[in-house]
């Protein structure tokens, strides 16, 4: 049935992306602008003409903070949200780095950590190396 | 909308088991506000035929207060967004009461989570594209907010620390705020770190507490007991749900809620004698500050210092002591509305603004997601 109502949707493609080890973000065919979170039309224009590409990975810190837990709660680690170079901005946290160090404009580069239960796009500092 | 101004008023309020209520369920406190409102009014349970109730525990509140008293209403409400929800349902029985769908309506909210979990209590799911990164939420939402706030502008912690401790010295003149002890700036920057920049002082409080409003048509509010606060302009606004969505992090819908509410009113941000916001943290109330007028985007920092929205300052802000002191029982939205018909009628004892005429009462829902303004007045207003 070509009218039959399946997944995934954008929500489980954008995980299933991940779980491959890769960071994509939709972009609207129609107005052009890049979407994040994930969705099934555009907020910009309303269209559902979405496609994914791949991130460039390429980010700046747009705002950014230290939780400070008690260490069974997963201790002092950096939360912030990241302009992406596409335009869209997602919450993520900044590696590599002591998460105080972390400021406001700082040029990120993501990547894609698959070493915890599910996986997730992180930070880390641009031209810090590997 | 104009055509709303002034048609509806507030003529009860109540309180009940501010700060701790230790053996009550959220239906027992919420009761205790309820009698409160409706004794203020000179009405009974029977006379009420709208029902709204906000409530964190459960998704039907309107209708498990309306069975739990024994209501049967011509209409019923349950809005949940965020803690502006109580607001959002004053504009809702301002609308069904001028349509003639109902005449007296009934505004509860009720929280026992300190008491019972002596921890903010969330009503949301997590959220797919946060919750892997674990903020503390609300917290951290309102942390990133703050620190763009002062990367753009300056703004310091001891400008944030201001608003914790103005607020502090409101609550000492208030016997029902749960903590009423002195406190001062350095106290608030040495306190525990929560999210940075916040430390715990930063932060609203965890009470128990209820509250109640009881709403009619101006026509009716004329031959109650107590004087009517007129709700001459009410609207609301939200741009987004999730932090990372806000468009921008230093500017609120309250900008938008704020200047409709005016314009319904007819008023302009220095008219008003007392302002009551939802400062669920520091950086709450400077945001608000200046989205609703009374100070330029991005002054709000250097606007509150020196004790300006303190006792004896140039402008009463929060003068039951807000969120921060007074109580924070998951959602604080109806506070504000209840200390601003408190300082309308002239009751606020110890803090009271002399000749207060005219008030402001902001709810704020989400992370600076929902905003609710009402512009409330006295008779002389109309």
């Amino acid at each position: 049935m070509s009218d039959a109502i399946a997944g995934p949707g954008a929500e489980q493609t954008y995980f299933d992306h991940l779980a491959e080890g890769e960071f994509h973000i939709q972009h609207c065919t129609a107005c052009h602008k890049a979407v994040f979170y994930p969705r099934a039309v555009c907020p910009h224009c309303g269209s559902d003409a979405l496609e994914w590409r791949q991130a460039s990975g390429d980010g700046v810190v747009y705002a950014t903070s230290v939780v400070r837990q008690r260490p069974e709660k997963g201790g002092v680690y950096n939360v912030a949200l990241i302009d992406l170079a596409e335009g869209a901005r997602m919450m993520s946290r900044v590696e590599g780095i002591a998460p105080e160090k972390v400021t406001i404009g700082m040029a990120v580069r993501a990547e894609v950590d698959r070493s915890g239960d599910a996986p997730l796009v992180v930070f880390r500092p641009a031209g810090g190396g590997s | 909308m104009t055509g709303l101004r002034g048609k509806s008023a507030i003529v009860g309020v109540g309180t009940y088991g501010l700060g701790e209520a230790p053996g009550l369920s959220e239906y027992e406190i919420m009761t205790g506000a309820i009698e409160r409102a409706l004794g203020e009014a000179g009405l009974r349970a029977k006379d009420v035929d709208a029902v709204f109730c906000t409530s964190m525990q459960q998704n039907m509140g309107s209708l498990t207060l309306a069975e739990y008293l024994g209501i049967q209403p011509r209409f019923s409400d349950s809005t949940v967004i965020g803690g502006s929800s109580n607001l959002a349902q004053v504009l809702i029985a301002m609308m069904a009461i001028e349509t003639g769908v109902c005449e007296t309506a009934l505004i509860a909210y009720a929280s026992n989570q300190r008491s019972t979990s002596g921890r903010l209590v969330s009503s949301s799911k997590p959220d797919p594209y946060e919750a892997p990164y674990n903020p503390r939420q609300p917290i951290t939402s309102y942390a990133l907010s703050a620190s763009r706030h002062m990367h753009e502008f300056g703004t310091t912690r001891e400008q944030f620390a201001e608003v914790a401790v103005a607020a502090r010295a409101w609550a000492a003149m208030n016997p029902e705020a749960f903590m009423r002890d002195p406190l001062t700036i350095e106290d608030v920057l040495s306190a525990r770190p929560i999210s940075d920049p916040f430390t715990v002082r930063d932060c609203c409080l965890v009470t128990d507490g209820a509250g109640a409003l009881v709403v009619t048509s101006a026509a009716r509010a004329k031959d109650m007991p107590k004087p009517a606060a007129y709700v001459l302009g009410a609207a609301m606004a939200h741009w987004h749900r999730y932090i990372a969505n806000m468009p921008d992090l230093t500017v609120t819908a309250a900008s938008e809620s704020g200047a409709r509410a005016y314009e319904m009113a007819g008023v302009k941000p220095s008219d008003f004698d007392v302002v009551e916001v939802y400062d669920a943290f520091t950086i709450n109330t400077i945001m608000f500050l200046e989205d609703l007028g009374f100070c330029p985007k991005g002054e709000g920092g250097r606007f509150v210092e020196d004790g300006a929205i303190a006792p004896g300052g140039t402008l009463p802000v929060n003068t039951n002591g807000g969120g921060l002191s007074c109580c924070h029982p998951g959602m604080y939205g109806m506070f504000p509305v209840i200390e601003t018909v408190r300082q309308l009628r002239g009751e606020a004892g110890d803090r009271q603004i002399d000749g207060a005429a005219l008030g402001l009462a902001h709810g704020n829902g989400g992370v600076f997601s929902s905003q609710v303004s009402l512009v409330l007045g006295t008779q002389a207003t109309l």
